[in-house]
């Protein structure tokens, strides 16, 4: 009854070719940006903006390149922490190499920096296919990791290893990074780079690049025949994947955890964000949001529950009970929608268009 | 003049240290080779499955995992060595029912990077499951295996090591023999061939996949008790499985020989230049050599030194 198209006309190409083309779904996405922007920063703690919220965002983001890169694209990669890793140190050098730089402009940087890493490594991608390339770009995640511990200069000759991020404001006195930083700032500051990050990439894959994407990953030699070029397709994927990666890198480091750490950016980083677009629905940017809302709740959830209940476990009896549920979970959830929560959300909005009927 | 002298201590300086000292570039290698061992026993595992089912099975190095710990649990309740033995394969084996019942059947007919994620979620679960069992320790793990060096024509040799190749050797030959002698042994290579035309010969498909992750259980309980035996059975087996990854490119993901070759190789490769380059890098390079080194070798081959030729159709 009320999510329903009849009645909506379209007049010009444009309005056919909107993002939203029924209503209610620009009403939905209104009201959420609403909710995100006004009423989750008056409403929501400390502790949800700056554990659960501003984590959800970065990995949102960092989900979004790896799902233009594998979900659009069809080039698996495992290499996503690594590239994380650069962004997060490529701010920390221009950071600190040019303090009256703002802050936007330094992500941006840290951003291209990223991505023309990423093209160096999907170089190979133009030869190898398949899972011999995801093993592959194992190599760019453990190579990039290894250089960061190794050489200092990195870390500015920093002796612990570990560094803070300095204090840096978008505009005046708003700071988005270091100790005093507002949450609420922060939160908003995330919020608005995913937002435009998110619109862009939509953007993006709706329009001809994304089209050249999707060919090549359907079937990349007849891409080739009907005049699609692989070389500049392929790796202009893994520029931007690399980008939208390296500005989550960037993020998470800058604003999430206030610290830049190799470590953070393992081998684990990059498939718990490999997790999120396969939970949430390969080639789906709304899909790499509930992917990456999934994957930061499941292990709050799993760490509250048994507390909730009254159970009084054993700390590492309860981490390796996590894990066999969380292990347990995926499965499960490939079984049951092998395309992702995205699918289901789908498939949940052509049901209730048709409701109360069947079809 | 920084970079000069980087680029001499990069390029110039350890092979003159090879020239200089072979017989302890002899050593180096020869404790290369024997790592290699252990590298081609996990990743046999991945290839057994890979080749019957078409699925990339990252859980191959928990596989391993879970087997040590469940051979060096029932050791420590007082079993004898045979009696754990059998046990534990009789486990992997159990498992390999219920993996093929739980994981794969409902996920047949998927892509083949959904089917990778399960076994990721698998391995997720069999972390957890093996560490509740029998606990998170280390444990130590000694079958008699003897460990004392021996000095072979100038160059220092484990007996362990030995002990391990001649294993893995023994391995090899009853898994070359089982492939081409017996009934199943068809029947695998004929799935391994090709899915469609093995079921409509009348192959049971289902049968042969929990053959092969049985298969490919045991020789993980195998690589688990050399592993274990070597460095004690504790967590860190199951990152091995990284060090397999490169190894199987290097090889191919379908050639059981390429398993052994590229694992050899690899098992070399980063020995000797963890050990020759260390001064030029500052050492820990044994995280990724293996895999810049198998990345070279894709390069000029895109399915690996023995993986079956890439024919691409529209």
């Amino acid at each position: 009854m009320l999510y329903r198209e009849a009645g909506q006309f379209k007049s010009s190409y444009g309005a056919d070719e909107a993002i939203f083309p029924i209503r209610q779904d620009r009403w939905l996405f209104a009201a959420a940006l609403i909710v995100a922007y006004v009423v989750v920063p008056l409403i929501a703690s400390e502790y949800w903006l700056l554990s659960i919220l501003i984590p959800f965002l970065v990995f949102s983001l960092a989900a979004i390149g790896l799902n233009i890169l594998t979900g659009y694209a069809g080039q698996v990669s495992l290499g996503t922490g690594g590239f994380m890793a650069v962004g997060a140190f490529a701010t920390y050098k221009l950071a600190t190499s040019f303090p009256d730089l703002n802050i936007v402009v330094v992500f941006i940087l840290a951003g291209l920096i990223t991505a023309m890493v990423g093209v160096l490594f999907g170089w190979p991608s133009l030869r190898i296919k398949g899972f011999y390339l995801a093993v592959a770009t194992l190599a760019a995640q453990f190579f990039l990791i290894w250089m960061f511990n190794k050489f200092p200069w990195f870390n500015n000759y920093t002796p612990s290893g570990v560094i803070s991020a300095p204090p840096r404001a978008v505009f005046g006195h708003v700071f988005v990074t270091g100790a005093e930083a507002n949450s609420v700032d922060k939160y908003l500051f995330v919020l608005s780079a995913v937002t435009l990050l998110a619109l862009a990439a939509k953007n993006l894959v709706r329009g001809r690049v994304g089209r050249e994407w999707m060919a090549i990953r359907d079937m990349d030699i007849a891409a080739e025949i009907i005049g699609i070029r692989p070389l500049k397709t392929k790796l202009l994927a893994f520029a931007i994947s690399s980008f939208y990666c390296g500005i989550a890198g960037a993020m998470w480091a800058f604003i999430y955890t206030g610290g830049v750490e190799a470590l953070a950016f393992d081998i684990d980083r990059s498939f718990q964000i490999l997790f999120m677009i396969i939970i949430g629905g390969l080639g789906s940017i709304l899909g790499s949001f509930l992917g990456a809302a999934f994957i930061v709740l499941l292990p709050l959830l799993l760490e509250r529950t048994p507390m909730a209940l009254g159970f009084d476990v054993p700390v590492n009896y309860l981490s390796n009970m996590q894990s066999m549920i969380f292990g347990a979970l995926i499965i499960f959830f490939l079984i049951v929608e092998p395309r992702g929560l995205a699918r289901l959300w789908q498939i949940g909005k052509e049901k209730l268009r048709m409701w109360p009927f069947p079809y | 003049m920084e970079i000069v002298a980087f680029l001499h201590a990069l390029l110039v300086e350890p092979f003159v240290a090879m020239w200089q000292n072979p017989e302890f570039l002899l050593e180096v290698a020869i404790g290369g080779l024997l790592t290699g061992v252990m590298y081609s026993l996990v990743a046999l595992g991945f290839v057994l499955i890979y080749k019957a089912s078409g699925v990339f099975n990252f859980a191959q190095g928990t596989m391993v995992l879970f087997a040590a710990l469940t051979f060096v649990g029932l050791l420590e309740r007082g079993f004898p060595v045979w009696a754990s033995f059998l046990l534990t394969a009789l486990a992997m084996i159990a498992m390999a029912f219920v993996i093929e019942r739980l994981v794969l059947r409902p996920l047949v007919n998927q892509d083949p990077i959904i089917l990778f994620m399960a076994t990721i979620g698998l391995t997720y679960f069999l972390e957890g499951f093996g560490q509740i069992v029998w606990g998170g320790d280390v444990h130590p793990l000694d079958i008699g295996i003897p460990k004392s060096p021996l000095i072979i024509g100038g160059v220092l040799i484990n007996e362990f090591d030995l002990v391990a190749a001649a294993v893995c050797g023994v391995l090899v030959t009853v898994l070359a023999v089982f492939f081409q002698r017996t009934a199943i042994g068809r029947a695998l290579r004929a799935v391994a061939d090709d899915h469609q035309a093995a079921l409509s010969v009348g192959i049971p498909l289902k049968n042969i996949w929990v053959i092969v992750w049985a298969v490919a259980g045991i020789v993980g309980l195998v690589a688990g008790i050399l592993w274990g035996s070597n460095l004690g059975v504790q967590f860190s087996i199951s990152l091995v499985a990284l060090k397999a990854l490169p190894v199987l490119i290097l090889g191919g993901f379908t050639s059981v020989p390429g398993a052994i070759v590229g694992g050899l190789i690899i098992g070399v490769g980063e020995k000797v230049a963890e050990v020759f380059w260390t001064p030029a890098t500052g050492g820990a390079i044994e995280d990724w050599f293996a895999y810049a080194l198998a990345l070279v070798f894709l390069l000029i081959r895109p399915q690996g030194l023995f993986g079956e030729r890439i024919i691409e159709r529209v």
